[in-house]
This record gives structure tokens, C-alpha cells and sequence, in this order.
């Protein structure tokens, strides 16, 4: 335990245009949301000396609520909150299944989705759904706010486009008209809690009347610096009946998006193997 | 008997459960400082020079090197450890210096303002390397110990085969992975110096002081805190974290505590050998073993430490639990400039029992003959002759645990259904099923008991209270609990007549060290002959045992005669029936050996290749479970252990040091990845053993790494000799598979 609670400057506001207003003041503070991430930092130290804004008090950002066009997630919705959401476990089950494994019970009851996002690991197990769902992101700050496809919210390893001064409002996701036909998640950590991601897919898949692909999305996670569409495949497979050949080809064209590498929790070959037999499981609909 | 054999109350448990009991960590020293480790960043080099940043107070910090410690060997077999590096760097993560400041972050602060200038040499970082001498660690040849056990003539054995049938299998570094990391502290007075904290083995510790600083016995004075689990990671390493407390507060004259974050206790402290180990094995016609040709080679890390008593414990469990008539086991523990290899449940027997039980598929694959008919005709039974020509006459329940465990798991049948259940390329999954057979020897190997002549006792306070005195301690695995029971049934008395001293080296005698699944066999041992003497004592003076409190304490004050306790001391005596010769390795290496059988019940993803154990059947001879509970909580942790070792747990080591020291990238199961388990206790007494108790501490972790390696083998029809069996290597072994096929 290298933390020292005593050095940090702890920011607490009482509502949400104070967290901004404070936030803007202080645009170097690190937001503490669930703190399942922040505190293995804090336990290295890292934060010691530094100024935190707790923004975990907000309960305004805690609601989940739907719309007519979609569902609006706040930023401090836990992974719990939301597996317990009706109009989520129906409408977006691919996200609430993916919360069901993040981590284990603790982390989902104290780990928020906004938390997540802001984290950027590339390894988030929540993000392969809301890619797929093509989320939007709120983003506000005490000047401004915007909405960020959540295509676009992440630029590397731990880091998003986010800047300082401003946080994660919530999240969007509009309800998929005509529902898909098929729907996958998985997620492939070895063991069956605590796990981090070796891969993580999750897939939407729409067919015609005659069996063609009207349209496909998938997405993997820890295959790259961050969550990746297989946009190659998903463009090879449109309009195309899911034929033996047509799934070879597929599977073939996921390198193209992806880039894992070897370290200390996989290698590069086993990652590219099995995201392939996700995708082969997804397409065959086995 | 009216307690043992009873699931009794654990002694500390309400302590536990309350949050009364309080670790290293949880006790504070008035103007305690606490210290850190500076240490190596390279695997070999000479230290050049060591430079603290101007700008860093150091004012405030008080900073010890080599210079400051008075004999700087770290006592254990051998004195080639440094309690700090004074020129020669060794391995990586290796004490260089120490620094204690009063507050904790400003220590860990501290530990970035220092540089160590380094000559990197050559290092020698794999078995190959060390034995090519790329780097000479330990001279002449950087081979710490070799053993040679030789039964009959293995090349007559050979010739005389109908089958031979060799193999090659490998094991890697296990981390014990405690809940409670390594911690101690430490304080002088009067030219004495106080250690306390979470460790296996107070006079160990003793031991080790007493020779760094060339103090007298008295002077020293060692005291085990409660223990978060130990796993034989606190056997050794704390004589090392001791003496450096130790060190630091004589320099500061103040007390100093050292507790290690997770990622320094990964890196730093001590992991199970790894290990190669080859067959050559010759069989009749008909499947009886005609001869065993081993070889093993362990990975000991940079310093001699404990290495030549785990290979010792290697070697005599290579041959299994088998008669065989011609044996030869050749092994040898190897210097590598990596950090010392040491103490793990089971102590060598895992890496070698993992290989002789594994090999019995690749000798039923060469011989048509299955691998539960191999053992069934090979298996240890009383009369048989081990490969030391031990005679097993007594308590051999090998066959006895080999059968329940066949039936209550369904083995042959679900063997032929899921041959059949693989044959459907359709279905998402392969099953397996497979089995080990292991036998464990109990207590310390050969004469070491008879060189360890540990002592034990009994107290009778003049209040009339009944104390338990001795060394071994609680962590964990029910020490205070077993010793009580057996106390209170050898007297006669209620269970909670019966307290348990503290391990405090001021309190206790030295009953040797918690290892070696010896604490109930051999110190409950001693502990019942201590209460024999107690009991007879009494009944000679007052003609009968006292049955309530008021007349204990009545014999109390007239036995106490004055004094605050009378004590009742035994001293561990070598049963007639053990003879050892420590020359020529043969003779009786344990005084007898349990025996455990492992069915495991396995699913393998096709998508996925995730290995996913759905049951575990085991038997277990123990001779008598003291407190069947606690019995079986030993078998369910050891085997949960063992899947670990056979599934998940990876160290990853980069240029000399372990590359995911953190409990997030080392895979241990959890409680989802840990499969059912329908555990049998199986009693065949041991005649010198307390109600005829043998070892149970270690066994339960020998046999899970090859009953799944077998259960894979016929799930995926691949036989992967090496442990961790992960993912990745069974996904790359099918793309061989289905590339040459």
C-alpha cells in the first residue's frame, strides 16, 4: 500500500454544475467515479500529491431512462444498475450480459460505465457491445457539451478524446430498428471472474428474407489498442448468403482490423485463433 | 476419545472471524519506522556504486548497506545468501539496501531517489545456460546438489523389457500466493533484538539473527503474529525480511516494520522449482514395471537456500508410489541468476510425481495396456519394496484410494462414454476424464528428524491451567486445533481445558519448523507423549485424573510445588523401525507415506480451448483424520492449488525477473473455476502417528496437475507434457495436430 491518503486534495461536489465548475478550475484533477480503477493506482501511489475530483456523490448521473429513440445511460450507472435494467436486459442483452463479466460481483457493484469508458483499457469488456449498438457519448464541461460517437471516443491505450475540464454525462444508445436477427457476446479471459480479457466480441447480425446479409457488425476487444469494428468483413459479408466459404473469407479478412500482440497474458497467435472461431461461431450461428 | 475425530471448533477461529486476530501489519510500535528494499534491477553485475539523490531529504530516512550488517549470510544450509549485496549482484530483485522513514509513501518515495550503478555480466538465466556455464554462479559447475538412488540394474532391467517407453516433462515457477503478503518487524533492548511477524518457522528465524549479529540464544526472541497462509513462502524467505527489520532498527534505534505490496512479494520472494524430468521405463509383456530410468533437473535459482532438500524430496518421489525392481533416479539442482527457488507445498514431489504419473499414458499408448491396469499392477501394497528398498509394512492405502476413487467417479464408464462423445465433431466441447495416483512421505526426509531432535511440551499452570508448548504454528491449516484435541483426548479432558501457547521462541521449545506435513504426525506426536507423562504423573501423586477444574487446579498447586508451572517435555526419538543411511540414499526416507488418488472430470472449448474442470473425485489415506473438517479443508485447498498449477498459474519471466507480478496477469483459480469436489478420507493407521494421523498438509497437491494433464489428453488427443497446460498451448498444439493430420 503506497498511497497516502493525507497528500491527496479531495475535490467533493455536491452537484453537477459544481463538479464542472470545479473541474474547470481544477482541470488536472483525476475524476473518481467507482474507483475500481483508480484505486490499484492509488495503491501504487500514483496518485499521491495530486487532487481528486469525487464525483461518485452525483446521483443525478446515476439514472438509467428510456426514450423513445433509445436509452440514456448516466456516467455513474454501475455494472450492476444496469444488468438490473428492463429495457436494457431486453433491448441491448449484449451489454448487460457483458457487465455480467466484468470482473466479479464487487467490481460490477461498484464500477461504473462512464468510469469505464474514461479508463480506456483496451481490454474493456463493456465496449465491444456499445460499439456494435453504436453508442454516443455525452461529454460536457462548464463552457460546453458535445456527443462523441463511441467509435471515436478512444485515440490509444488509456486514452479518449476527452478533455481536461470535462466529463462523461452519459451514454446513448439508440434502440436497433429492425431488431437483429442475431446477436453474440463473448468473452474469453481463462478463468471464470476476475478475468481480463484475452478477447472479447460481441456482433449483430441482420438478414433478409432470402437469407443475404442485409447488414453485420463486430466488434473485438483487446485485439488492438482499443475496441475495433471488423469493418473489412463486415463489408465483405453484406448482401452475401453465410455460406462455408463466405465465413472462411470472413475470418480470413478479421486481420485486417485487428493487431494483437504477445504479452503477459496471451499471445498474438491464440488471440487471432480464437477471435476467428468467435466470429466463424457467430456467423455459422452455432 | 471423545474429541478427535470430531469436526471441533477451530481453536482461533472466533478471533479470525471476529477481526480480533491481529497480523504483522495490524500492530503498531510506539515511534515504529517503516523500511523498504532497494534492490537489483539487472540479473548479474557488479555493483559500482550507489548514488542517493542530493535533493531528496535523506535526513529524515535512516539508510543501511552490506557494511551495516555484522555477518551478512543469510543462515539456512549454506551461508552463500547476503542479507544485502555488498559486490556481486546475483539476481534480479535482490536486496542492495534498505531505507526506513516514519512514514510510509516518503519510504517508497525514497526508493526512486536512489541509483545503483552497475558492471552487468553475463547472465545465466535457463537450465541451459547454467549448464553450459555461461555465467558461473556456484562453483565449479553452478550444480548446487546432485542425488543418485540406485535399486537392482537398470540396463539388465532393460534388457529384459518387452516394452520401453520414454518421455520428457516439464513444470514451471508456482507462486504460493498467500492472502497475507511477507511482512515482519523488529526492535532492540538490552543488547537484544525482538522479531515479529507472519512466518512458518520462529527458529528458523532465530537462528538465522542469532548468526547475523553473533548473538547468544537468549538475545533473541522471535514471535509469529496471526498468519495469512504460508505455503512454504514463509518457510524460508523470512529470515531474510527478519534480518533486515532487524538490521535497520539497530541502525534507526528504533523499531522498523517491512511489509511487502503484492507486486514486491511476487517479484521478490520465493516460487516452487521448475523442473525437467525424463523417463526411460522398461515393462513386461503383461504391463508389470521392469525397470525406471529418471532424470531430473531443478531450477534453483541464484542461491543455495533450501534447494537441496526439495530435490532430495524430488528424487525419492520419482519413482511414484510403483514397485519397481531396477531403478535409477540421477538429479541435480542448477544455479540460475534468478531469484531463489524455495519452499512450496509438496517441496519437489508435484514436479516429479506430475512426470512418473503422466507417463503411464504414454506407456499405455505404447502398450495397449490402459493406464488404470498399469497401476493396478505396478501400485504400492503393504510388502511391496521401494526404490530406496524401503519396506512398506504398515498403512499402504494406495490401491485402497485408486479403487474408491475409480468407482465414485464413474471413471471406466465415463471413460468409454466420452470416447464415444468425441467421435461427434458437432458437439461444442471434448470430455475428458483422467486419474493420478500419488503417495507422499511424511515429516522430514531420511535422519532429518533425528538431526532436528525437536522438543515439545505441556504446562501445567498452578491456576490448573493445561498449556500446549510448542514451536509449530497456526497458518491456516488448523495447528492449535489438532494439537488441542489431541491433547484433551490423551488426558481425558474437555477440548477446552486445553490453551495453546503463542509461537514465541521466549515461550516455547524449538518443535521445529511448520513444514514437511510433519506438525500433526511428528509434533502431535511428541505432544501426546508429553501428555502421557502428565497424565501419569498425576495419577502416581493423587491416585486418579483429576475430572473437574477445582481438583486440576488442586494437583495443579501440589505438582507446581511452588513454581508458576510444572512442564512435561518430549523430545522426538527415531522409531526402531526406521534406518537411513544418508551415504547411499537407501533405507527408509519417511517413516511412512499417505497416498492419494485424483479422478478429474474435464470439458475442453472447441471455440475457445478454455479447459473447464467439472468434477474432481479424490480419496486420501491419511491414517486418521484428527479433525475431519479441517482434513478436509487441507484436501479441497490443495487440490483447488493443484488446479492452478495444472491450468492457470503462468509465472512469465523476462530477462531474470517474473513479468506479471501482480494477481490480475498470475491466474489463480477462483471459487467459479474451482470444480466440485467429492472428497473420501480414507484411514489406515499409522502405528507411531497420534491415533495413527500420517501427513496431510502437502499430499493433496501432487495429484490434480497430472489427472488433468491425462483428462486432457483423452479430450484433445494431445498428450502436453508440461504444466500450465493453458489455452494457448492447446490451441497450438491442435494447429500441429491438424496440420500433420
Amino acid at each position: 500500500m503506497r498511497g497516502a491518503p493525507d497528500t491527496i486534495i479531495l475535490l467533493r461536489p455536491r452537484s453537477t454544475r459544481q463538479a464542472l465548475e470545479v473541474f474547470a478550475q481544477n482541470p488536472h484533477a483525476v475524476p473518481l467515479a467507482g474507483g475500481t480503477d483508480f484505486m490499484v493506482s492509488w495503491n501504487m501511489g500514483l496518485h499521491n500529491g495530486k487532487t481528486v475530483l469525487d464525483i461518485s456523490a452525483l446521483r443525478s448521473w446515476r439514472k438509467i431512462s428510456a426514450a423513445k429513440t433509445g436509452v440514456r445511460i448516466g456516467a455513474l450507472a454501475t455494472h450492476a444498475d444496469l444488468q438490473r435494467h428492463p429495457a436494457l436486459r431486453r433491448e441491448f442483452s449484449l451489454l448487460t450480459e457483458a457487465c455480467s463479466e466484468i470482473g466479479a460481483a464487487a467490481i460490477q457493484n461498484r464500477g461504473t460505465l462512464g468510469g469505464n469508458i474514461a479508463n480506456a483499457s483496451p481490454a474493456g469488456d463493456s465496449f465491444p457491445p456499445q460499439a456494435v449498438y453504436e453508442a454516443k457519448v455525452h461529454a460536457v464541461s462548464a463552457q460546453a457539451r458535445r456527443l462523441i460517437p463511441f467509435n471515436e471516443i478512444f485515440v490509444g491505450v488509456k486514452k479518449t478524446v476527452l478533455r481536461p475540464g470535462e466529463l462523461i454525462e452519459s451514454v446513448e444508445i439508440p434502440f436497433l430498428k429492425p431488431r437483429p436477427s442475431r446477436q453474440y457476446f463473448r468473452k474469453v479471459g481463462t478463468r471464470a471472474a476476475q478475468a481480463l480479457s484475452k478477447t472479447v466480441a460481441a456482433g449483430l447480425l441482420w438478414l433478409s428474407r432470402d437469407g443475404r446479409v442485409s447488414e453485420m457488425r463486430f466488434a473485438l476487444g483487446s485485439m488492438a489498442t482499443m475496441v475495433r469494428r471488423l469493418k473489412s468483413a463486415e463489408h465483405f459479408v453484406q448482401g452475401k448468403k453465410l455460406t462455408s466459404e463466405v465465413i472462411d473469407h470472413a475470418c480470413e479478412l478479421l486481420a485486417k482490423d485487428v493487431s494483437p500482440i504477445d504479452d503477459v497474458r496471451s499471445t498474438a497467435q491464440y488471440r487471432l485463433k480464437v477471435s476467428r472461431n468467435l466470429l466463424r461461431e457467430f456467423l455459422s450461428g452455432r | 476419545m471423545t474429541v478427535v475425530g470430531t469436526n471441533a471448533r477451530r481453536y482461533e477461529g472466533p478471533d479470525k472471524v471476529c477481526g480480533r486476530a491481529k497480523y504483522i501489519d495490524d500492530h503498531d510500535f510506539p515511534g515504529c519506522l517503516f523500511g523498504v528494499t532497494v534492490r537489483s534491477s539487472v540479473a548479474h553485475g557488479r555493483i559500482r556504486r550507489i548514488d542517493f539523490d542530493p535533493k531528496f531529504p535523506w535526513s529524515e530516512c535512516v539508510v543501511a548497506t552490506a557494511r551495516d550488517v555484522p555477518h551478512n549470510s543469510v543462515l539456512l544450509i549454506e551461508q552463500d545468501q547476503p542479507l544485502l549485496v555488498d559486490e556481486i549482484v546475483r539476481h534480479a530483485m535482490e536486496p542492495i539496501a534498505l531505507i526506513a522513514h516514519p512514514r510510509r509513501e516518503k519510504a517508497y518515495e525514497a526508493l526512486r531517489h536512489v541509483h545503483v550503478e552497475y558492471e552487468e555480466l553475463k547472465p545465466a538465466l535457463t537450465l541451459s545456460q547454467a549448464l553450459g556455464t555461461e555465467a558461473l554462479i556456484f562453483a565449479p559447475d553452478n550444480v548446487f546438489k546432485r542425488f543418485l538412488i540406485e535399486k537392482g540394474d537398470v540396463e539388465a532391467g532393460l534388457r529384459s523389457s518387452h516394452f520401453i517407453v520414454e518421455g520428457e516433462y516439464r513444470v514451471g515457477h508456482q507462486e504460493q500466493a498467500y492472502i497475507e503478503n511477507n511482512g515482519m518487524a523488529a526492535w532492540w533492548d538490552n543488547g537484544g533484538v525482538s522479531v515479529m511477524g507472519s512466518m512458518q518457522c520462529p527458529y528458523y528465524v532465530h537462528k538465522a539473527i542469532k548468526h547475523m549479529f553473533g548473538l547468544p540464544d537468549e538475545k533473541v526472541r522471535v514471535i509469529q503474529t496471526a498468519t495469512g497462509g504460508g505455503f512454504g513462502g514463509k518457510e524460508e524467505y523470512p529470515n531474510m525480511i527478519g534480518g533486515h527489520a532487524a538490521v535497520l532498527a539497530r541502525k534507526a534505534g528504533r523499531p522498523v516494520k517491512i511489509i511487502y505490496d503484492r507486486g514486491e512479494d511476487m517479484a521478490a520472494t520465493t516460487k516452487r522449482h521448475p523442473a525437467v524430468v525424463r523417463h526411460c521405463t522398461g515393462l513386461s509383456r503383461d504391463g508389470k514395471l521392469l525397470t525406471q530410468d529418471i532424470e531430473v533437473i531443478m531450477d534453483g535459482g541464484a542461491y543455495v537456500t533450501l534447494s537441496p532438500v526439495v530435490l532430495s524430496r524430488a528424487t525419492l518421489h520419482a519413482a511414484g508410489s510403483y514397485e519397481c525392481p531396477n531403478v535409477r533416479v540421477r538429479s541435480q539442482v542448477v544455479a540460475t541468476n534468478t531469484p531463489p527457488n524455495g519452499a512450496f507445498r509438496g517441496f519437489g514431489a508435484p514436479q516429479t510425481l506430475f512426470a512418473v504419473e503422466l507417463h503411464w499414458e504414454k506407456i499405455a499408448q505404447a502398450t495397449g495396456i490402459d493406464s488404470l491396469t498399469l497401476r493396478r499392477r505396478n501400485a504400492f501394497r503393504e510388502g511391496s519394496i521401494t526404490a530406496t528398498g524401503q519396506h512398506l509394512r504398515q498403512s499402504v492405502g494406495a490401491l485402497e484410494t485408486l479403487e474408491c476413487c475409480v468407482k465414485r467417479g464413474g471413471y471406466e464408464r465415463k471413460r468409454k462414454e466420452y470416447e464415444r462423445f468425441n467421435r461427434d465433431p458437432k458437439k461444442k466441447c471434448w470430455k475428458g476424464i483422467g486419474l493420478a495416483l500419488v503417495h507422499h512421505g511424511a515429516g522430514f526426509t531420511g535422519s532429518g528428524e533425528a538431526h532436528l531432535a525437536s522438543r515439545a511440551a505441556i504446562s501445567l499452570t498452578r491456576q490448573g491451567e493445561i498449556k500446549v508448548l510448542a514451536a509449530s504454528t497456526e497458518i491456516g491449516q488448523g495447528t492449535n486445533t489438532l494439537f488441542a484435541q489431541i491433547v484433551a483426548d490423551t488426558l481425558g479432558v474437555p477440548y477446552d481445558w486445553v490453551a495453546v501457547e503463542a509461537a514465541d521462541t521466549g515461550r516455547v521449545p524449538n518443535s521445529g519448523p511448520t513444514v514437511a506435513s510433519r506438525t500433526c504426525m511428528i509434533v502431535g506426536g511428541l505432544l501426546q507423549q508429553a501428555a502421557h507423562l502428565f497424565k501419569k504423573e498425576v495419577v502416581e501423586a493423587r491416585g486418579s485424573f483429576p475430572k473437574t477444574r477445582k481438583d486440576m487446579h488442586l494437583a495443579a498447586v501440589s505438582l507446581c510445588n511452588g513454581q508458576p508451572e510444572k512442564r512435561f517435555e518430549t523430545q522426538y526419538q527415531t522409531p526402531a523401525h526406521v534406518h537411513w543411511d544418508d551415504k547411499t540414499y537407501r533405507g527408509d526416507a519417511y517413516g511412512v507415506y499417505s497416498y492419494a488418488t485424483v479422478v478429474a472430470d474435464l470439458e475442453i472449448d472447441k471455440t475457445t480451448f478454455e479447459v473447464r474442470v467439472r468434477k474432481i473425485t479424490t480419496a486420501q489415506d491419511i491414517g486418521k483424520a484428527i479433525n475431519p473438517l479441517l482434513a478436509e479443508g487441507q484436501i479441497a485447498g490443495g487440490t483447488a492449488q493443484g488446479v492452478g498449477y495444472a491450468l492457470y498459474e503462468n509465472v512469465v519471466m523476462k530477462g531474470g525477473v517474473m513479468a506479471n507480478a501482480q494477481l490480475t496477469n498470475y491466474i489463480i483459480p477462483t471459487s467459479l473455476d474451482t470444480p466440485p469436489m467429492d472428497v473420501v478420507i480414507i484411514e489406515r493407521p499409522y502405528s507411531e502417528g497420534p491415533f495413527g494421523a500420517k501427513g496431510v498438509g502437502e499430499l493433496p497437491m501432487d495429484a490434480p496437475g497430472p489427472a488433468i494433464a491425462a483428462a486432457i489428453y483423452q479430450a484433445a488427443g494431445l498428450l502436453i507434457s508440461e504444466l500450465p497446460i493453458l489455452p494457448e498451448k492447446i490451441a497450438q498444439a491442435k494447429s500441429h495436430d491438424q496440420a500433420d493430420g
